[in-house]
């Protein structure tokens, strides 16, 4: 099985990396067109702000791979707020892969949301096998309210999505690279799709 | 429910943990990689490596040692100690560390914290404050605590959240080393006057001052050193009895 995450300018995909080995998967990083598209998984990972990343993918008409791509593909983090339509953060026009809007967490809570928290799921799926409402690893300052694309949710003040599905394209909040036991059965489900 | 985190930090010098001399069951004790594994299976919800090698050879042993915990660790970890620019940053995270920490290269030029966090983002970005109290006044202090600065610490809290610090490692150093609990009152203006979260470091000596830190504190995490080292804290008991005093805990 072949397994390419997307390189681009949002983040360290080190302990993706990391962990897709214990996995036993040897993950191949790149931006080639024609390695992503023959791939049998592709994961979009992503840390940082949304329109600088969405500008250098527009740049190099990775947004247009993606959104035709057919295969199982995993958004993380910052990836799965790009397959949304539309961020807060700088307005940026995302994918439009999943039809939600990703806004910015306010109130009296801290921000960025950081740490563990518990997930609702209904163990199928990407959460097959996965402990009832298990805690995942949580790092960000904006959030998808829960919607038709919804999987999984967790509360931080209010419920959002946690997790969300649209065909082919899974997308996920939280780290499972960095979320223990539970984050690593996620992407071992994954693989499995 | 977000929960509090527990925190058990590494010192490590050339590439060896210095305290953490009294596991059993340990083929080498002094193995970073050995030490973080095991603490990641009794319950600690992230890790800290504090390196406290002077030499510029250290750094070397310090990446591959980051290299060594990122392929076994499967929860995030900061690595800090002598981190003055991008550059390392660069080479830390390029390694596998989750989150850097940086303190007294961030107060001698406090630019550096908003371009650390334009360049990584603030999620990686952990900026640690030595704090002492001087005629009633918390003030930070760098260099392992033996420089004063004319900072207060409350000031330079609200300075480096707004300059884009993801985080506080907020380190009382008139509690550090006396098992006498957090200091309560520092932690809780801090956190109260920031939007991020705020670890709280030193004096924590019995599971009783965790408590009082998350409740009176208003801590988001916890950090401790030698309690868990020298397994006078056992991770799992400190989350249980938290969880028996409803504070939200990973368990």
């Amino acid at each position: 099985m072949t397994v390419v995450i997307i390189k681009y300018n949002a983040g360290n995909v080190q302990s993706l990396q990391f962990a897709l080995h214990r996995l036993g998967v040897d993950p191949v990083i790149t931006d080639d067109e024609w390695l992503i598209q023959k791939a049998d998984k592709v994961i979009f990972p992503g840390q940082g702000e949304a329109s600088s990343a969405m500008k250098y993918l527009r740049a190099r008409n990775l947004d247009q791979l993606i959104i035709q791509l057919k295969q199982p593909v995993l958004g993380i983090c910052l990836g799965m707020q790009l397959m949304c339509r539309f961020s807060e953060e700088n307005n940026t026009q995302g994918l439009g892969i999943i039809d939600a809007e990703v806004k910015r967490f306010t109130g009296t809570i801290k921000i960025p949301h950081m740490g563990w928290n518990n997930v609702q799921h209904d163990a199928s799926g990407l959460f097959s096998g996965v402990k009832e409402n298990e805690y995942l690893y949580f790092v960000h300052s904006y959030y998808v309210n829960v919607c038709t694309s919804t999987i999984a949710k967790a509360d931080y003040n209010k419920p959002f999505s946690a997790a969300l599905r649209k065909n082919n394209f899974y997308a996920i909040q939280p780290h499972p690279e960095k979320s223990a036991d539970g984050g690593m059965k996620i992407l071992d489900n994954f693989l499995k799709i | 429910m977000l929960t509090k985190r527990i925190i058990p930090c590494l010192d490590v010098k050339n590439g060896r943990t210095v305290k953490g001399i009294n596991f059993n069951n340990l083929r080498d004790a002094g193995d970073p990689v050995e030490l973080a594994v095991r603490y990641a299976n009794e319950g600690a919800d992230e890790l800290v490596f504090l390196d406290i090698s002077a030499t510029l050879e250290a750094r070397t042993t310090l990446l591959k040692l980051v290299r060594a915990v990122a392929e076994k660790v499967t929860i995030p970890f900061t690595v800090g100690g002598g981190i003055s620019s991008v550059a390392d940053v660069s080479a830390l995270l390029g390694a596998g560390a989750d989150k850097v920490s940086i303190n007294s290269s961030v107060v001698a030029k406090p630019e550096l914290i908003d371009q650390l966090a334009a360049n990584f983002g603030a999620q990686c970005l952990i900026v640690a404050i030595d704090s002492r109290t001087i005629s009633g006044t918390p003030y930070v202090h760098t260099h392992g605590g033996s420089r004063r600065t004319h900072l207060k610490t409350i000031d330079w809290a609200k300075q480096v959240a707004e300059r884009g610090a993801g985080e506080i490692l907020l380190t009382s150093m008139d509690h550090d080393g006396t098992k006498s609990g957090f200091a309560v009152e520092l932690t809780r203006e801090i956190s109260r006057n920031v939007k991020i979260p705020v670890i709280a470091s030193g004096g924590g000596g019995l599971i009783e001052h965790f408590l009082d830190i998350f409740v009176a504190g208003y801590a988001d995490a916890a950090l401790a050193a030698s309690i868990f080292h020298f397994k006078e804290i056992d991770i799992m008991e400190l989350k249980n009895y938290l969880q028996a005093n409803q504070i939200p805990i990973r368990l």
